[in-house]
């Protein structure tokens, strides 16, 4: 880190820093791009990942918070970037053109806080209707129900989007652009559709069957968690976090709780912990078991999903013993976990490792040899590890394309340190490889079980926890490995018993948003292929 | 007339009493025995085949998921052929959050479901908001959107919950006259009146 800190301050002396959670540069907008620039291209520094732009309002200024990776040295660091401008028009230079995925985030920050990317190509509103009032996630937003009406006009579409250029006297001009080229044949899929998995919708400029271009529309399900947690206290947030990605529950709660946990420096019993990896675990299952339930009823193989649930509703009756849901558990807590163990949670989980090697040669031997789902997913949709990190493709999607980004094992949390299992790459990088990755992942979750299921400790399931928390002043970041990908938490307070801001890095965001990139050129048939394969939760991009 | 479905006795069903107004409805508008005796046989076929619109938002919309599986079964039931066009459906099962920008798309696919045409509101977010009511982007509840027939609580609804949901929507059916029902939440001129016609006057 103090090499990183020696350099930067070398090539840009205006950069201050910062040690906190992560070293935190702060610098002057004018700068920012270049700074991007030596980040990502110095084979020192290498920050070639960006994991995701927080967007901030402190009152007095605007500006967002850049998280970067290095894959090669697995660093991370955060650069602060203060807007110029007035809180009419702030702005900040785009980095869009360095890393893929940031065009889509910067779109969400201007969503949120209206800061405007000198030099995005697509600076529209993401989830948001054109014709919304306010930057919702400001401070000073109103909230007037009065002001923003439930609408029940279909929403105003335009065809074309916008572009903020410097021209050569330092001046901001913006440019309107076509979203596709004119004349382009444009078919409409979603949001209401079955092959969508969700409320998402593509418009697909088509040139006969070949997809030109697909401009993914979101926010059909934008339900604005991040400024509902800043309402509520942080025992209050933690629920939210069942509803995001709903296979995801454990992890995302794990995340969140790991992430007050650290600012507010509670110790979590040995036991809780190792029950919390569990739960990780069997949820990993039961979600790769939905995935391809889903994923082969989209290529036709409607009885694979029959298949599937069977073992998932073996893992969801575990879960409901122990929770007392389904689905939405609410299980894990700050310091621990809310309940203790089921008395047949040993049993049940044996009982479950047994039957799953079974079910899994069953599935493979139905659907994974077959001839015509070889010949659908084998190759198309195929994306490289550059690609990969590029556009922030983590989980069972990016290990398909050969990037090995798996937080249990770059940066383990709990208990994922004493366990033995393997993290499973593929290098094709295409549909079949992102399929396999998640079948053999499955395999590997079941390993992590069976070696802790046994060696369960007795104790305490809950730190003592104060019933007001509050939390001390400063920033703090936290990644899991949820069941699609990297997750993340960012939590900013200011002292008080409720969070200043709460952002939730999703990693189905960037699978959407690859979508295009994936697609460009092949069939309409293999866009339900890729969709598919990439295994996106519609709630968990939008919110 | 005790109204069941399912060879369930009539003691087991809970809330009777809206049920109940409802047969007193339908004796009391009086019906001759051939009408009465025919829409008997119309009532008990469709309340035996309602199929479902594929809608699912978010959350309970995996637990209809899971409805449609072995373990749950709805095929029992007659409502296993989930539809994936509005057009071939007789509900919507309204499984998850309606925001702002779904609320228009919600509302069209309810107009272009045929007659007769029936909603359930499924968990939480769908009858009021749920967990997100404080949310400046979710609609309270789809009540302001579209009528509902039968509400569902829960987040989200067991599928024994969906089931029983469904069961009471298909009682509901059967009490209905033919030619324009009793228990339809939306009333032909009322509906006449919100879509106006250009060049067509209502009133008359």
């Amino acid at each position: 880190m103090a090499n990183i800190q020696e350099k930067i301050a070398k090539l840009f002396p205006e950069a201050s820093f910062e040690e906190a959670d992560t070293l935190t540069i702060t610098i002057p907008d004018a700068k920012w791009h270049d700074l991007a620039k030596t980040l990502r291209d110095d084979a020192e520094l290498a920050f070639d990942y960006l994991v995701t732009i927080v967007g901030m309002d402190w009152k007095d200024s605007l500006g967002c918070i850049y998280y970067l990776d290095s894959t090669k040295h697995n660093t991370h660091i955060a650069v602060k970037v203060i807007a110029t401008g007035d809180r009419e028009t702030p702005y900040i230079h785009s980095i869009s053109d360095l890393y893929a995925i940031g065009c889509i985030y910067e779109r969400e920050v201007y969503d949120f806080f209206g800061i405007i990317f000198i030099g995005n190509p697509d600076m529209r509103r993401l989830f948001l209707s054109i014709d919304w009032k306010g930057f919702p996630l400001r401070k000073d937003y109103d909230m007037d129900p009065n002001i923003n009406p439930v609408p029940l006009e279909s929403e105003r579409q335009s065809d074309f989007t916008q572009m903020y250029v410097e021209d050569a006297d330092g001046k901001i001009v913006k440019e309107e652009k076509r979203v596709f080229v004119e004349n382009d044949f444009v078919v409409n899929i979603g949001p209401q559709h079955p092959a969508t998995h969700g409320v998402l919708r593509f418009r697909t400029a088509v040139d006969g069957e070949t997809i030109k271009k697909i401009d993914v529309y979101m926010g059909y399900i934008h339900r604005g968690v991040e400024k509902i947690c800043e309402m509520d206290t942080y025992f209050q947030t933690l629920h939210f976090m069942d509803r995001l990605d709903y296979f995801s529950a454990h992890p995302y709660h794990h995340c969140l709780c790991m992430c007050i946990e650290k600012a507010a420096n509670i110790e979590v019993p040995r036991r809780a912990q190792v029950i919390r990896v569990i739960m990780d675990e069997l949820s990993r299952i039961a979600s790769h078991c939905l995935f391809i339930g889903t994923f082969c009823m989209d290529l036709g193989a409607t009885t694979m999903l029959f298949y599937t649930l069977r073992v998932r509703e073996q893992i969801l009756d575990i879960m409901d013993k122990t929770c007392g849901a389904r689905m939405t558990f609410n299980y894990e807590t700050i310091g621990g976990v809310i309940a203790d163990l089921d008395p047949d949670f040993v049993k049940d989980v044996k009982a479950l490792l047994e039957v799953l090697p079974k079910n899994i040669k069953e599935y493979n031997k139905l659907f994974t040899g077959n001839v015509i789902t070889r010949n659908r997913m084998e190759g198309v949709g195929v994306l490289s590890r550059e690609d990969a990190i590029s556009w922030a493709i983590t989980g069972p999607s990016g290990r398909g394309s050969g990037w090995a980004c798996d937080i249990r094992k770059t940066a383990p949390y709990a208990v994922y340190d004493e366990v033995e299992f393997d993290e499973v790459v593929r290098t094709e990088g295409d549909s079949m490889a992102r399929f396999k990755v998640r079948m053999d992942e499955m395999e590997q979750s079941a390993r992590i079980i069976a070696q802790l299921i046994d060696k369960i400790p007795e104790g305490d399931i809950q730190a003592k926890v104060p019933k007001v928390l509050r939390l001390p002043e400063g920033r703090w970041y936290q990644t899991v490995e949820g069941c699609r990908g990297a997750f993340g938490i960012y939590i900013e307070s200011d002292g008080g018993t409720s969070p200043y801001r709460l952002k939730i890095a999703p990693p189905c965001l960037p699978l959407a948003a690859v979508v295009d990139h994936l697609t460009e050129g092949s069939k309409i048939a293999d866009l339900i292929t890729i969709g598919g394969s990439l295994d996106y939760i519609v709630p968990d991009m939008d919110r | 007339m005790e109204v069941t479905t399912k060879s369930m006795p009539y003691d087991a069903w809970k809330d009777n009493e809206y049920i109940e107004k409802l047969v007193k409805e339908l004796q009391d508008s009086g019906t001759n025995v051939i009408i009465g005796s025919l829409d008997h046989l119309i009532n008990w076929g469709r309340s035996n085949s309602i199929w479902p619109l594929t809608f699912a938002t978010s959350c309970c919309g995996i637990e209809f998921v899971s409805l449609g599986a072995a373990r749950f079964d709805m095929a029992r039931f007659g409502w296993e052929v989930a539809r994936a066009s509005p057009r071939q459906a007789d509900f919507i099962m309204v499984a998850g959050t309606i925001v702002h920008r779904m609320a228009p798309v919600l509302r069209r696919l309810y107009d272009q479901l045929a007659e007769p045409k029936y909603v359930i509101a499924c968990g939480g977010c769908a009858i009021s908001g749920g967990p997100f009511r404080k949310s400046y982007h979710v609609a309270m509840g789809i009540e302001d959107i579209i009528p509902v027939d039968v509400f569902v609580p829960g987040c989200p609804p067991r599928p024994e919950a969906m089931i029983y949901g469904i069961m009471q929507l298909s009682r509901k059916i059967k009490v209905e006259k033919f030619f324009g029902g009793v228990n339809r939440q939306e009333k032909q001129e009322e509906f006449l009146k919100s879509h106006p016609i250009e060049g067509i006057d209502d009133a008359k």
